[in-house]
């Protein structure tokens, strides 16, 4: 029997073509790499199916006549204020496939607070003057790592991270992203002197030149880690969790598994790169201090080592036993946080903002006295130079920034990245797709992103009178809160917007 | 050859004698009194001719990440042996704990007693890099979990009536490589992502010439040992969760139909895309 899966009929976009305009050149057919467009030989002319696109925007994008405008489709589920279009949805695709939904990029509900939006900076006013950034020195310079608890003149630091503007890319596995992406990243680590994360996928052989650039990273799936790889980053990151899928282990299926992935991940051609969800040699603190150890001993003391979790409930407790365990930094991953693959139900109900969970875990280690012997970096969900400021108020040394990466060479945030079809060649292997992005053109349109941002964090850091990043780091009395109750404000350690000093 | 003693030393000082030496062109190194120093080997890079013998009882996370050298313990060793390690030789004369040869990427281990739990967890192979790991004695629960790659030898040589060759739980997410045990142990222990099998001539080429390095090792006559049945474990997929997941409704827009009367594996009945316009 001949039957269509209910969910098509209840599609989000339609592909409304000018006719008067187009002028047939199918650029949009071979940019959709979803296979809406397509060419009728018969009517000779380009028609969609309409419930194929996913809203990425390509082909209006690319169309050299602007005869396409991506709309959403007026005829909607039946309103409910209850069950809501994505419940719907996914009960459909639950009875469909028997399986669990899939999805990319970080949470998009919108029925979940976004803290970072109910903060403002407080600002120099009269008897305070603010400081001109143009004219005056501003210090961006951050250092991550072990920077010992009292300093005297006999204090041997610990080896730290340099970074001369407080923003890292965060880890986005070769495999999840292609080369080309990856390239960008670490070209304009190296221009600005910041870092960028391998993620776990192990480092392609092309970007060991940016190893003095790069953070590698050590997971449960050990991909492409080997003795060379940890001499060559510039610190280690293990990976325990990752803010998107808090306890979800890494599934890189087959088929995204192609030569050069398998090369640099030292994996067979197209077997399912699974990284467990648990480390198996980690059951306790000491478990972890024992790997924090190994890889201090293999690259003799010489590099830090951070470890990486999820942003969770007890995430306090956990970053104090991390900082116990011997780590130099650690990174606390929000819920917003971006994946190239996740189950749906993960993303959107796991987790907690990062706000709150900076500010808890800047709180334990301060009142502990450990906070000093540890960098602390907040990831998952930073849109903006002001989020990064936000978190790093609230008391991280940097910030780990990704999505925006991806956006600013030309993310629509479509969500699709765990199908391997990125239309704008990011989040794909393809070759064919991947060639839409070309490194230098990438380069400096990341590079471009980080310079305005800096300029944006000094100007803001000039308004506030501050004249160094590090006298924002923690200072709640430089942040205010709107729209929140007494709970919210007191875990963030905030005062309601009005009230003085 | 230089001999280290480790009596009073923090492995943090032994590992550095260690690694000075090897950085001086040492190819023999004995080290002495070893009371459970920790990542002896750890990073190391060399060839198999550079030899670090351990007496006494060698620590947890001995030679990961290691590349290249030989280790020989004469005693027990203990957690993590072989973690991420990339290549070379480790012998141990004893028992050894939990969590052997964690992501080991290639080289051989061979240990002439038991293990613990959680043995050849996520073993991985890439082309002609193939790790390899000998048992002499009995495994405990979840003898090569997730395994992806390799061969893992278990020989239970001191199994009895009231010591079962292996635990729990064998191969359970297995996903490549090869497990060979020898002797009987319960078939309701395995996995469901593993299938047992009978040896085949290509299996023999395998352990042949492992069982024979670890027989000239340890001193046992490797024709008594081959007499015992093998059986070969391998996965039942190299996909083994590929059905769980479905990449969101975008992908179900094509229509489809039922073959009628047809039933897959799982009994759900066959459904087939009709995409061609």
């Amino acid at each position: 029997m001949l039957y269509q899966p209910i969910v098509s009929n209840y599609y989000d976009f339609k592909v409304v073509r000018d006719q008067e305009r187009c002028i047939k050149c199918q650029g949009c057919v071979t940019q959709c790499s979803f296979d809406a467009n397509f060419w009728d030989q018969d009517r000779e002319k380009i028609d969609t199916i309409h419930n194929k696109c996913i809203g990425c925007h390509r082909c209006e994008a690319l169309c050299p006549t602007d005869a396409i405008s991506i709309q959403h489709n007026p005829s909607k589920f039946r309103e409910n204020g209850y069950w809501t279009k994505r419940e719907i949805r996914n009960i459909y695709l639950n009875a469909e496939m028997g399986a669990i939904g899939l999805t990319g990029m970080g949470n998009d509900m919108t029925s979940q607070p976004a803290y970072f939006d109910r903060i403002l900076f407080d600002a120099c006013q009269v008897t305070n003057p603010s400081i001109d950034p143009l004219r005056e020195p501003m210090e961006l310079t951050t250092y991550i790592g072990n920077r010992g608890r009292q300093v005297s003149l006999e204090t041997k630091a610990g080896p730290l991270l340099k970074l001369s503007t407080p923003i890292i890319f965060g880890p986005m596995s070769y495999g999840s992203i292609n080369l080309n992406v990856q390239k960008a990243l670490a070209a304009a680590s190296k221009a600005h002197g910041t870092f960028w994360s391998t993620g776990e996928g192990g480092l392609h052989r092309d970007l060991y030149p940016f190893g003095p650039n790069t953070i590698v990273q050590v997971a449960s799936g050990r991909f492409g880690v080997h003795e060379e790889y940890l001499k060559t980053g510039a610190a280690i990151e293990i990976k325990i969790g990752q803010g998107a899928k808090p306890g979800i282990g890494g599934h890189l299926p087959g088929e995204k598994v192609l030569e050069d992935v398998s090369k640099t991940r030292m994996i067979p051609l197209g077997s399912d790169a699974i990284s467990p969800a648990p480390h198996h040699d980690i059951y306790s603190i000491e478990d972890l201090r024992q790997l924090i150890y190994a890889l201090k001993e293999a690259t003799r003391y010489e590099k830090p080592v951070g470890v990486k979790v999820s942003a969770v409930h007890n995430i306090a407790a956990i970053a104090s036993g991390i900082a116990r365990a011997g780590a130099d930094i650690i990174v606390v991953d929000g819920y917003r946080g971006g994946t190239g693959a996740t189950p749906t139900i993960v993303r959107d109900h796991t987790g907690i903002p990062i706000e709150l969970a900076i500010a808890v875990v800047d709180e334990r280690l301060r009142q502990e006295g450990i906070r000093e012997n540890v960098g602390l970096i907040a990831a998952g969900g930073i849109r903006s130079a002001a989020d990064a400021l936000k978190a790093i108020g609230l008391g991280a040394d940097a910030v780990y920034v990704s999505t925006a990466a991806l956006i600013s060479v030309g993310c629509t945030l479509c969500q699709q990245c765990h199908t391997g079809r990125c239309a704008w060649g990011i989040t794909t292997n393809d070759p064919y797709l991947a060639k839409r992005q070309n490194p230098d053109i990438a380069t400096e349109q990341v590079s471009n992103m980080l310079r305005a941002w800096e300029i944006e964090m000094k100007e803001v850091l000039g308004s506030m009178g501050l004249n160094a990043i590090e006298s924002l780091r923690g200072n709640k009395e430089r942040l205010r809160a709107v729209g929140m109750n007494e709970k919210e404000m007191a875990t963030l350690g905030l005062k309601l917007a009005g009230e003085g000093m | 050859m230089k001999v280290i003693k480790a009596t009073n030393l923090h492995y943090k000082e032994l590992n550095q004698k260690i690694y000075d030496l090897i950085a001086g062109g040492e190819k023999h190194i004995k080290v002495e009194n070893t009371y459970g120093h920790r990542y002896i080997g750890d990073g190391l890079r060399g060839t198999e001719d550079v030899l670090i013998e351990v007496y006494g009882t060698a620590g947890n996370d001995l030679a990961a990440f290691m590349n290249g050298l030989s280790i020989r313990v004469y005693g027990n060793a203990q957690d993590g042996i072989g973690n991420t390690m990339n290549s070379g030789k480790v012998y141990v004369h004893g028992d050894a704990g939990d969590v052997l040869f964690y992501g080991m990427r290639s080289g051989e281990v061979y240990i002439k007693g038991d293990v613990g739990y959680r043995v050849g967890i996520h073993m991985k192979e890439y082309m002609d890099l193939i790790p390899k790991a000998v048992i002499g004695g009995c495994a405990g629960d979840f003898f090569g979990e997730y395994m992806a790659g390799g061969y893992l030898i278990l020989l239970g040589l001191n199994a009895g009536k009231n010591k079962p060759v292996v635990g729990d739980y064998i191969a359970t997410g297995m996903h490549g490589g090869k497990i060979y045990i020898r002797g009987k142990f319960d078939s309701s222990c395995l996995g469901k992502e593993t299938k047992p099998f009978d040896l085949d001539e290509e299996d023999k080429k395998i352990i042949t010439p492992l069982i024979t390095n670890f027989c000239k090792e340890f001193g046992y006559d490797i024709k008594e040992i081959m007499n015992e049945k093998f059986t070969k474990l391998i996965p039942v997929s190299k996909r083994p969760y590929g059905r769980h997941y479905v990449p969101g409704w975008h992908t179900l827009t094509d229509r489809k139909t039922i073959m009628p009367g047809s039933l897959e594996l799982n009994g759900y009945p066959k459904v087939r895309n009709v995409r061609e316009r």
